[in-house]
């Protein structure tokens, strides 16, 4: 399996899912097109192009070929990030970018525990001094205030 | 002549007030240093900066953000010459003759000559900017939407043939753009579409957080497992001069950059990429010594950093005049100007004069900082490649959730980056270009009105388009492209696109 296959098939996929949804929009006519007319055309185009993909994706690179090595950390980012737009409502943005930092370095990249602090803590309050309260952007606080 | 010196002199009396300096300055200055770390480029520079901007006028706004776009192009060629790392991707062919110029111990000649290049293209560019803009605007005046249907779709096919390799794949990745940016409220209807309920939605995808998702958390997840490398050739201060042989060989390859960026500029694609490797490819067929490109040749850093400088400003042109994006980073740059309020295009120049020609101002102030920041600074921002790569990336990560909630306050937008910053990791991983889709989503709502707003005019007569001088040329010339991206296929041949893709996997370096 070849890495344009692999890519094509999720093209083909993703016109196929916009496809079906686009059905529960007015399509209009060809003549006065309806809020679906463009998402059908872009669908078709793509389910196009993914097929065309699909069809010249022999000489390409092998999936196996392509280096996966760094897909824990990759999962661990992912993951952090997840949780900062969960948390950032629900417990500031100082908390949260703390928590976050300090998973990344003390967690994920093994960094020592002053490092971690001094860093997470640093980041976490000069940011927040630097755009909330020198550069009034509205970033949210704790419940608790800060 | 005469009235664009009168206009020239009033974005002068903007430009160098104190504020328009000291953002400008700050803007050059973070540039520099987005263009120097590796893994940061100016997209998600600008990207991450613009909330920053929120709190300034429209006109220190769009100066700072200019600045970081074309600091970042100076900046990345620190790390091409002496790390061998492109700082962005516009400086990946500066990494083969720059670092070959370094190892022979001439990092500091390499420095200067890409500096000095950069300024004169950066400069002659703003020129060719501020005589092209104004008359384009004029005759964009007489385009309806039929003429912007055509441009905007000559837009996207320029930007698939430019990109390298495939041009089937980065037509997918346009229309997978354009479908997200189906997303919301239909303009014409009022209807929600792919909404599933989340009210954050109705306004439709942001490009601010696709474009960081793209192109910042994306490169995070693939550089972040990898070791820092560790080898820096440390210029000296007295070694930045260049000899007299050096200067000689730097001049035409300089001019020829510039013209050839501001060229490549002005059409849509990546420009600052590929007018690099267009320059690079130039000057070795045109050089009496070509044996001499990848050890050290002059040519082969002066033209590519000075094309890709001149691209920058090149770049400018359709959007200011038109309102219309070339490539993904005047796209991020429109949407930030429509944040401050300003609607980029004909009328522009014309209503609002002092922020037109500030901003063409204080290019030339911003050209004439970077070389002060950049030579005698040099050993400054090479100290900033010393941070640790486990250090920078959870604080670059950090600023990608600041920058990205704080433009409208909305955890949405933060999960919208979430999902981007995945997707462009498989599509990097699979080679597709990630360009198109930002593109994509800037283009869509525009495309859409277009077309809509061209058949309730011709009352659903698709002949229209094909009426009208002016978008009949435009189209014919997308038909062009899409022939010259099939020849290849029927010739059997590699053209120019399948080899700037094979650089760009680094087989040539």
């Amino acid at each position: 399996m070849t890495i344009d296959r692999v890519g094509g098939g999720a093209l083909v996929l993703l016109a196929l899912f916009t496809l079906w949804e686009s059905r529960k929009l007015p399509l209009g006519t060809l003549q006065n097109p309806g809020p679906s007319y463009v998402p059908v055309i872009l669908s078709l185009l793509l389910l196009g192009f993914g097929l065309v993909v699909i069809a010249m994706g022999r000489g390409s690179d092998g999936v196996a070929s392509v280096g996966w090595g760094e897909w824990r950390h990759a999962i661990a980012i992912l993951g952090c990030l997840a949780f900062m737009a969960l948390a950032l409502e629900r417990l500031g943005y100082r908390i949260t970018i703390f928590a976050a930092l300090a998973f990344l370095l003390g967690v994920v990249e093994r960094r020592g525990v002053v490092t971690t602090t001094v860093f997470a803590v640093a980041f976490s309050g000069l940011s927040f001094y630097l755009f909330a309260t020198v550069l009034r952007v509205q970033l949210p606080r704790s419940p608790w205030g800060f | 002549m005469f009235e664009t010196i009168q206009n020239l002199a009033l974005g002068f009396s903007v430009a160098l007030s104190p504020s328009v300096l000291m953002y400008a300055f700050v803007g050059c200055l973070v540039g520099t240093l987005v263009g120097v770390l590796p893994g940061v480029g100016p997209l998600a520079g600008i990207s991450l900066l613009l909330p920053a901007t929120f709190g300034l006028n429209a006109t220190n706004a769009i100066v700072m953000l200019a600045g970081i776009y074309y600091g970042a192009m100076y900046g990345g060629s620190t790390t091409s010459i002496l790390m061998r790392i492109p700082g962005e991707a516009a400086s990946v062919m500066t990494c083969i003759d720059g670092y070959a110029m370094a190892r022979k111990g001439r990092a500091g000649a390499a420095l200067a000559i890409a500096a000095v290049g950069s300024y004169v293209a950066g400069t002659i560019s703003v020129v060719a900017l501020m005589f092209l803009a104004p008359p384009l605007a004029t005759f964009a005046l007489r385009f309806g939407p039929p003429e912007y249907f055509a441009l905007l779709l000559l837009g996207l096919l320029v930007l698939a043939y430019m990109s390298g390799g495939s041009m089937a794949k980065a037509l997918a990745m346009a229309a997978f753009g354009l479908l997200l940016g189906m997303v919301g409220i239909d303009q014409m209807t009022g209807y929600f579409r792919f909404a599933y309920g989340i009210v954050e939605l109705g306004d439709g995808i942001g490009v601010v957080p696709v474009a960081v998702g793209l192109f910042g958390v994306a490169e995070i997840l693939i550089s972040a497992g990898q070791k820092t490398p560790q080898e820096i050739v440390q210029p000296k201060f007295r070694e930045l001069l260049p000899s007299k042989t050096e200067w000689r060989e730097s001049v035409m390859p300089t001019a020829r950059g510039t013209v050839l960026g501001f060229l490549i500029g002005v059409i849509p694609g990546s420009a600052h990429i590929i007018s690099s490797f267009v320059s690079y490819a130039l000057e070795r067929k045109l050089s009496k010594t070509p044996e001499q490109f990848g050890k050290g040749a002059v040519a082969g850093v002066a033209g590519p950093e000075s094309a890709n400088n001149a691209a920058t400003s090149g770049a400018f042109v359709p959007m200011l005049a038109l309102g219309v994006p070339s490539g993904p980073i005047p796209a991020v740059m429109l949407a930030a100007m429509m944040v401050h309020g300003i609607s980029p295009g004909p009328m522009l120049i014309n209503q609002q004069p002092q922020l037109f020609w500030g901003f063409i101002a204080s290019m030339y102030i911003g050209n004439v900082m970077l070389l002060i920041l950049n030579l005698p600074m040099v050993g400054l921002f090479v100290n900033v490649l010393r941070v640790p790569y486990p250090l920078l990336y959870p604080a670059i990560l950090a600023f990608s959730v600041l920058g990205v909630y704080a433009v409208n306050g909305s955890v949405v937008d933060v999960w919208i980056m979430f999902a981007m910053g995945a997707v462009g990791f498989v599509l990097r991983k699979l080679q597709f270009e990630t360009a198109p889709v930002v593109l994509g989503v800037v283009l869509a709502p525009m495309i859409e009105m277009a077309l809509r707003q061209s058949l309730a005019m011709s009352d659903g007569r698709y002949a229209i388009f094909f009426s009208r001088p002016i978008a009949t040329t435009l189209l014919a010339v997308g038909a062009v492209l899409v022939i010259l991206a099939l020849r290849p296929l029927v010739m059997r041949t590699l053209d120019w696109r399948a080899r700037l893709a094979l650089v760009e996997k680094g087989e040539n370096l």
